[in-house]
Parts: C-alpha cells; structure tokens; sequence
C-alpha cells in the first residue's frame, strides 16, 4: 500500500536526515517504527505526509508511493486526499477550538459533509471522554486527553493510512497502555492501516505487526515482531531487558557491526 | 445631556465602523502574525471605488456596493498573491515592511487615479433626520450602524459554524497542524487578506458617506492600532469591542475637551489611550498574552 524506497531527506539544504530509508506498510497491518532519538523517525512520517517542506526539509533521492501513485512533490492536503493522516508528534490539538471543532477541522477535506456528525460521534465511541469535554477548548484538556483528540481528529479524515508519531509521548503509563488498545481497535474495525513511531518499543510492538528499527537515517533492523522480540540486540537496545553490562557491550559490538554497511 | 448622548451616538456609530476594519487587521495578525499597515489605503481604495461606480454610472447603491466588494476581494487576492506569498519563509518584519511599502504604492496610486481633493458621495439615504426624543441621528449614522452590526453578527456565525472559518481559527491557532488537517495554508490566507480588505472597503464606504471621501481616510489606518491594541491583537472580540470604546472616548474628548484646549485632541486621545494600555495591560483587555499551556 505505501513504499518508502529509499529516500533521502535533506533539512535547510545541508543536514542529511535520512540516507535511504526505505519500508513498507501492507494494507490493514499495523507497522512499529522504532528507533533513538534523531533516528530520523519523524524525518520518515515527514517525507510520506509532505509537511517536511514546512520544516525546511525537502526529498532529494528515492521515491515514496501510496497506492501506486507517487507522492514526491505533492502538497500535504493533496496527500490527505489521496488518503494519508499524519498525527503530529507532540499531539498539536487547537488550543482555542474546542473539542468539537477539533474533529470537524479533521473532516476539512471530506466532501461528505452530512456523514461528519455520524462519524463525529463515532469518535466519542472510541474515546468517551472527550464527549464529556466536547465543549471545553481543547488547549484545557490533559496530555493524554489532548492525545486521544488529535488521534480521533486523524480518523475523522477517513484515512486509509494513519501515520502516529509517539503517541505515548508525556503521557502516563497506564494511559499509554488505554491508547494503543485504542488503536489496535481502530485497525481492527476501521482497517486502517497505521505506521507508528515510538520509542516506547515494549507497547508499540505489542500491537503492531511487523517492526523495523531506524538509526542514523535508515532501517538498521526489521522483522516480524515475534522475531524482533526475542532478538538479544533488540531487547538489550530498546526494550530495557537484560543488564547494563549487556547495553555497553551491545552498543560497542553494534557499532562496530555498522560500519560494513 | 442631549449633547452628551448626541456624542455618543456619534461615537457608537464611528466606533462600530473602528470595529468592523479592525476585525480585518485582527484576522490577518492572528493567522500569519503580520500587522496589515496598508489596512487604511485598502480603507481609502473602497470608499473611493464606490463613489466611482455610483458617481460614473447610474447604478442604485446596493449594487455599487456589490461592484465594490467584489473589487475588493480581487484586491485583497493581489495583495496576499503578489505580496504575501513571495515573503512566506521571510521574517514576519519583513512582510510588515512589505506593507508599509504597499501602503506607500496604494496611497500613490490613489492620488494618480482620484487626486486629493475630498469628494462626497450622491445621496444615498434620506438626509431627513430621525428624531428619537430630543436626539436627532440622521439616517446614514443609523443604517451604517445596522449594516456593521449584521456583518459582525454574520461574522461571528462564519467563524463558528463554517468549515472555512474554522480552518481560518485552525490555521490561526497552528498553522503546521492544519497542514497536516489537509487545510491549504495558502488559500486560508488569501481568504483572510480578502475578507480584510472586504471590511475596510465597507469601512470606507461607510466612512465616505458620513464625512466624504478624501486622502485624510487613510488615517483611519492609524486610529485603527489603537482599537487593536486596546481589544488584544489577537482578539476578534475585543477589535470589536475596542473599536466602540474607542470611537465613543474619541468624540467625548472632541466634544468636551477640543473647546477647552482648542481642538486636535480628538485625533490625539486614541494614542494616549494605547500609551496607558501598553503601560498597564500590554496584551490589551481581551488578548490572550505570553504564557500558555503546550
């Protein structure tokens, strides 16, 4: 469904971000994207939704294609029509709209707009509490409150591929846990397909499908997530198993390993 | 006391069309945070269009008035097109320096095209005055106000409920997040430009029909900072209600205090007013400030 071969991305025309990164997100499968800090994790949902432009970022090799058509070029709404949501990292609700008026800016580019209150309500389905708060300003509502608006405010877009970048970030653990069951339920009864980036590692590939695992600009990693799980690397690197004498260890040997590729 | 509520009226009347080109100014401060400097000339421009067209041509005033509007929206395209846009990764100093600079070009132009010779407009309303008990309000003063507030209640309506002054909030409160919404950012601000020179040709019409219509309206340009800041830069409701203020402490300081000091206050006032605003509330009675919640 979306092919990511081998892009290269480039911020204010000279930090290279990514050096051929490529993946793939097969229809209805949740993707894990996992990965340090200035990986190039968001670079990656940047360069597939086309809001790297905003950020002073352009593609300068390799080709990103969603269902055959490629996206290079193409402006972030023409994407979001073609089908694509991206929900920011660091959740960027609207402060000042409330609740309400969050979800119907989802639906901007829907043509269908006798269906947006079905669907609207829909939302609350999934997350009840916001319809508790639908009047109130979103600015007001908690970290994870905010999460769940603007992952709800993504489906309102109908996506058929959503794009979640650390939807965990400064959230409390137990809601961690609530919002990616959130998700996984949403994949299963909408079938959108989603690629999400983490680095909470252990609950992004609870739900997920198949992994990979970024660093310094491409996929270093990936697998099933059966596979990635009992790999030693993995669970030394970025699910906390295992002793510090390990990590150092790892860290040392993996970098050495590197070098051949 | 009928000369006190005579000013008023006087006051609430001026302040409403204070209100209505400050909302322009506001929109466009609020979704690029770019202060329109040639807010007044678009001001001069529209009064000056719709003498035009009525002066020209035989065309009832409603009608001219549409002619008018349309124009305007045509301007305020250009503008956000030829100007705006070319500037969108440069520094928001830069695009205000922009308008400075288009500003000077349209107050030119209007000199090349109407001279600078005040001219009034045909009679559109009944010069008849309207007597309510002792206050006499002649009719152009009572359909200015009316036609204001519909445009204000219309406003208000369109910012709330539709999805394109909702995408305008949006693209107000976070324009990367509204991207990623599938809001064009561009058309958003070319809309935003178009409604604001919309508002201030209403405000020019209006203005040119009360006091005629002459070079001198650009200044409205000026008085109109002071409404903003006094409202909050980035309050919708607060232009409006920082335009009434205005308008109406405006004309009591020309009505009682210009005899006592032989005049010129009245044009002085709204800047006094901003020094003891900036002094004692810098974000003005309804802006939002510096701290907030990420």
């Amino acid at each position: 469904m979306l092919k990511v071969n081998n892009v290269e991305a480039v911020y204010s025309k000279m930090i290279l971000a990514l050096r051929g990164m490529s993946l793939e997100v097969p229809k209805g499968k949740i993707i894990a994207l996992l990965g340090s800090n200035g990986a190039g994790k968001s670079t990656t949902l940047q360069s597939i939704s086309g809001l790297l432009s905003s950020d002073g970022g352009q593609i300068t090799d390799g080709t990103v294609e969603f269902e055959g058509e490629t996206l290079n070029g193409k402006s972030p709404d023409a994407i979001v029509k073609s089908g694509i949501f991206h929900c920011m990292e660091g959740r960027h609700v609207f402060p000042h709209l409330t609740v309400e008026e969050n979800l119907t800016a989802g639906a901007y580019t829907r043509k269908d707009r006798r269906n947006i209150q079905k669907d609207i309500d829909k939302i609350y389905g999934y997350f009840p509490k916001l319809r508790d708060l639908k009047k109130r300003p979103a600015g007001l509502l908690s970290g994870g409150e905010q999460q769940m608006l603007a992952i709800g405010r993504g489906l309102m877009a109908k996506p058929k591929l959503l794009l979640l970048d650390e939807p965990s970030l400064g959230i409390a653990p137990l809601l961690v846990e609530e919002i990616f069951e959130n998700i996984k339920q949403i994949n299963e009864e909408e079938g959108t397909s989603i690629l999400v980036v983490e680095q909470n590692a252990n609950v992004a590939l609870k739900i997920a499908d198949y992994g990979y695992i970024m660093e310094n600009g491409r996929v270093v990693m990936q697998g099933e997530v059966d596979r990635l799980l009992e790999d030693d690397e993995v669970q030394n690197h970025y699910l906390g198993i295992g002793t510090e004498e390990d990590q150092k260890e790892v860290v040392y040997k993996s970098k050495q390993e590197r070098m051949v590729w | 006391m009928d000369f006190f509520l005579q000013i008023l009226v006087t006051g609430i009347v001026v302040g409403s069309i204070y209100g209505l080109v400050a909302l322009g100014f506001v929109l466009i401060y609020r979704s690029s945070d770019v202060l329109n400097l040639a807010n007044g000339e678009f001001v001069l421009i529209g009064g000056y269009v719709c003498l035009t067209i009525m002066t020209a041509s035989n065309l009832p005033f409603i009608v001219a008035l549409l002619i008018t509007l349309v124009i305007s929206v045509l301007l305020g395209f250009s503008v956000e097109r030829l100007v705006i846009r070319p500037l969108k990764n440069a520094p928001v100093i830069s695009i205000i320096m922009a308008t400075i600079g288009l500003a000077s070009l349209l107050g030119g132009l209007v000199h090349m095209v109407w001279g600078h010779r005040t001219r009034t407009f045909p009679q559109v309303f009944p010069s008849e005055p309207i007597h309510f008990g002792g206050l006499i309000i002649t009719p152009v003063y009572l359909w200015s106000f009316i036609t204001v507030l519909v445009l204000l209640v219309t406003f208000t309506l369109f910012f709330k409920f539709s999805k394109m002054g909702i995408a305008m909030r949006a693209v107000a409160d976070d324009a990367k997040a509204a991207m990623s919404m599938g809001i064009s950012v561009k058309n958003v601000l070319a809309v935003t430009w178009a409604i604001a020179a919309v508002v201030a040709a209403i405000g020019g019409t209006l203005l040119g029909m009360i006091n005629g219509v002459g070079p001198i309206m650009a200044t409205i340009g000026l008085t109109v900072l002071p409404v903003v800041i006094l409202g909050g830069l980035d309050s919708i409701g607060g232009a409006i209600i920082g335009g009434f203020l205005i308008g109406i402490i405006q004309n009591l300081a020309g009505g009682y205090l210009d005899p006592m000091v032989g005049g010129g206050l009245k044009e002085v006032v709204p800047f006094i007013i901003v020094l003891l605003i900036l002094l004692l509330k810098p974000y003005g009675l309804f802006g939002k400030g510096g701290a907030e919640r990420v």
